[in-house]
């Protein structure tokens, strides 16, 4: 059925005034209901339908726009001079100065400024007008508020990969002086996911301008280490998925100056390069996965000027090497270096032994996934601190079994770790679930002193500032963040080191006191064993063999097992009867 | 007369100048422009357009507070030296000093 309705106008009235007024309704159109219809349908007694008396809620995202700034300069030109001179003339100015000084208004006005300032000039010769009277005081109540304050960490800049494909952040280096700089490695470390179009860039982050890196550093391969130099702020070296080693010089723009010849380098990523200490400044060593650690002279990068196979078992043997996946190297020890591996060990090496076997002093066992970080603490270098799996451990030179200090177990995996420059109990350690720990072992030693959790992809990379204040932590999609950590955080408290100090060599004696109980109790174990056998040799039994030797293994621990079951059960039997009283 | 008051002006500010940890003396006009100055054109020229918008404000500042107060004297306290400014109508009296406590 059409609805129709016709609107007529007439052509005169076109164009005509509009009267503004009120009639009454018109009916147009009236539409009665169709009883056929309603036999098509019928009535529904009661129905259910669930209600919830909240109020609606509706999601909502909204993002702040990115505001692009840039700096620009002023040029300042002299002004307020009046019509007639000109400023740059020296004539017309002088001429001005002397009329100004003759008017009368000039002369009375000076005259009265001139006794007022006199007098205050004096006043400032006689006393110090300004003088703190209870300074004391005001420190002992700042020193107060400070050890109330709650240790807090504040995110102060982000910086994202600008690229479409995201990789991960995978090193931090600070400038060495000024710490305006940032340089950030971008590579992807997970086993050929490199995606095609991924670029090959690195930056250089100003820490003020988040919105464009300073320089873009462009390498052959993406760069998974990177370092600046500490003697020559404009060198940075970095270590490339490749194996390669480049170096920039930044005043020369984003290309290396050089690359390592590909036959003589690594074969596999240089997961860490350092700086040595050295009179030219132009030294360096570099470590990765293939087991070598090669030291370079930036001058001459077609060679390694030297070679070491991490060979355990001291035959220069590449296929036994550890793979080797941090470097440690300290300034104030430059004969002695330390490397973390793959497998859980942290070699430590002689750099002037004469012969490669010797170049590997000791091994320290105790970790239980590659070691990513290894770092030595910056007031007491007899202690390292080195992270990997779900742990952190604080170890000593002289003990070789085991960590004097170790954090407990984390959900997350850890992924690097390093100690704050300004004191010395405390270090920080970013995992794969995103969070920051910060961790103060005077303060408390079962939990980080802070937790916080940055953002939702893993945090691969954590590097602090010289003065301690900021941090820079890299994540799986290229986010740089710098985070700023409360003043407790970074000031060292009174006789902080010596508290320190006392807290390392009491855990190491406790480590020695075990070890040397450990030793006692395997001699004992030995010397039992031999009687045992002695006796078993006169009994004549054949050897077991190995599928006896698993049937009584397992039967033991199923034994063990049930014993454990039992004395829960009965521990919870004697809980609940106490219940029901 | 004129040349006698003129006299004592220059007397007026050489004995400021002499006085004990000042370093320097500008005079600037309601427009901020120097017309005396003891310190190297550079310096004057920095310290008279920075302190003239200084003065400005502090004035409008406390003219706002209180219509009918209104400013006498400034005096700006740094770690290395004290600026004191003593504002007229049209003319401005800066002195450098540093006190030697």
């Amino acid at each position: 059925m059409e609805i129709v309705y016709e609107y007529v106008k007439k052509r005169s009235e076109f164009g005509r005034p509009c009267n503004f007024s009120d009639r009454p309704a018109d009916l147009h159109l009236d539409i009665q209901p169709d009883a056929e219809l309603a036999a098509c349908f019928f009535a529904l007694d009661s129905r259910d339908v669930g209600m919830q008396c909240a109020a609606d809620m509706s999601e909502h995202e909204v993002n702040t726009e990115r505001i692009e700034s840039e700096s620009r300069g002023i040029n300042h030109v002299e002004g307020g001079w009046p019509n007639n001179v000109n400023p740059q003339e020296i004539e017309h100015t002088m001429r001005f100065r002397k009329k100004v000084e003759k008017d009368e208004n000039y002369i009375k006005a000076i005259l009265k400024l001139g006794t007022q300032m006199e007098y205050s000039i004096k006043q400032n010769n006689t006393i110090d007008i300004y003088e703190e009277y209870f300074e004391e005081e005001q420190v002992e109540e700042e020193e107060m508020t400070d050890a109330k304050e709650q240790p807090a960490a504040k995110t102060i800049n982000v910086f994202r990969d600008p690229n479409e494909v995201k990789r991960t952040a995978s090193s931090l280096s600070w400038h060495p002086d000024g710490n305006h700089k940032l340089a950030v490695g971008y590579s992807c470390l997970e086993f050929q996911r490199a995606a095609k179009g991924m670029s090959f860039d690195s930056y250089i982050w100003d820490i003020e301008n988040r919105n464009q890196p300073e320089l873009t550093l462009k390498p052959v391969s993406p760069l998974v280490s990177l370092e600046y130099n500490p003697k020559d702020s404009h060198i940075l070296l970095g270590g490339s998925y490749n194996g390669q080693i480049a170096y920039w010089d930044t005043r020369k723009g984003g290309q290396p100056v050089e690359m390592s010849a590909i036959e003589h380098s690594h074969r596999d990523p240089v997961y860490k390069v350092i700086w040595l200490q050295s009179k030219t400044g132009t030294d360096a060593f570099s470590t990765s996965t293939d087991g070598q650690v090669l030291w370079w002279d930036i001058r001459n990068m077609k060679e390694p000027t030297e070679r070491l196979v991490l060979d355990p078992s001291k035959k220069e043997n590449l296929e036994n090497a550890l793979t080797a996946v941090s470097l440690e190297f300290e300034t104030t020890m430059p004969t002695k270096f330390m490397v973390g591996t793959e497998q859980g060990l942290v070699v430590a090496c002689n750099r002037k032994a004469k012969t490669p076997a010797e170049k590997i002093v000791c091994t320290y066992s105790g970790h239980r996934g590659p070691i990513y970080a290894l770092q030595r603490n910056p007031f007491f270098p007899k202690y390292f601190l080195t992270v990997a799996d779900w742990t952190a451990r604080i170890w000593s030179e002289d003990i070789r079994e085991s960590s004097i200090m170790s954090t407990t177990f984390d959900m997350a995996y850890l992924m690097d770790g390093c100690w704050s420059p300004v004191r010395p109990s405390v270090f920080f350690t970013v995992k794969m679930d995103g969070t920051v720990d910060v961790w103060d072992f005077l303060f408390k030693q079962n939990n980080p002193t802070l937790s916080l959790k940055v953002c939702d992809e893993a945090l691969c990379s954590v590097r602090v500032q010289s003065n301690g204040r900021l941090l820079a932590c890299g994540s799986q999609l290229g986010t740089a963040t710098l985070l700023e950590i409360s003043p407790g955080l970074y000031t060292m408290q009174r006789n902080e080191r010596a508290l320190a100090n006392e807290m390392f060599e009491r855990e190491t004696r406790r480590e020695k006191i075990l070890e040397a109980r450990l030793r006692e109790i395997r001699l004992k174990e030995r010397s039992r064993l031999e009687q045992v056998k002695e006796e078993e040799v006169q009994d004549a039994e054949g050897e077991e063999s190995p599928e006896e030797l698993i049937a009584r293994a397992e039967k033991e621990f199923f034994q063990i097992v049930e014993a454990e079951i039992m004395k829960w059960k009965k521990e919870l039997d004697s809980i609940r009867p106490t219940e029901m009283d | 007369m004129q040349s006698d008051l003129i006299a004592e002006v220059e007397e007026t500010l050489k004995r400021i100048q002499s006085q004990k940890g000042v370093q320097g003396i500008i005079i600037i006009n309601a427009e901020g422009i120097p017309i005396k100055s003891t310190l190297d054109n550079s310096s004057t020229v920095q310290y008279a357009g920075l302190l003239h918008q200084l003065v400005m404000k502090t004035r409008s500042t406390v003219r706002d507070l209180d219509p009918q107060n209104d400013l006498t004297f400034l005096r700006v306290r740094s770690k290395k030296n004290e600026i004191m400014i003593a504002p007229d109508k049209d003319y401005f009296l800066i002195v450098i000093q540093n006190p030697s406590d």
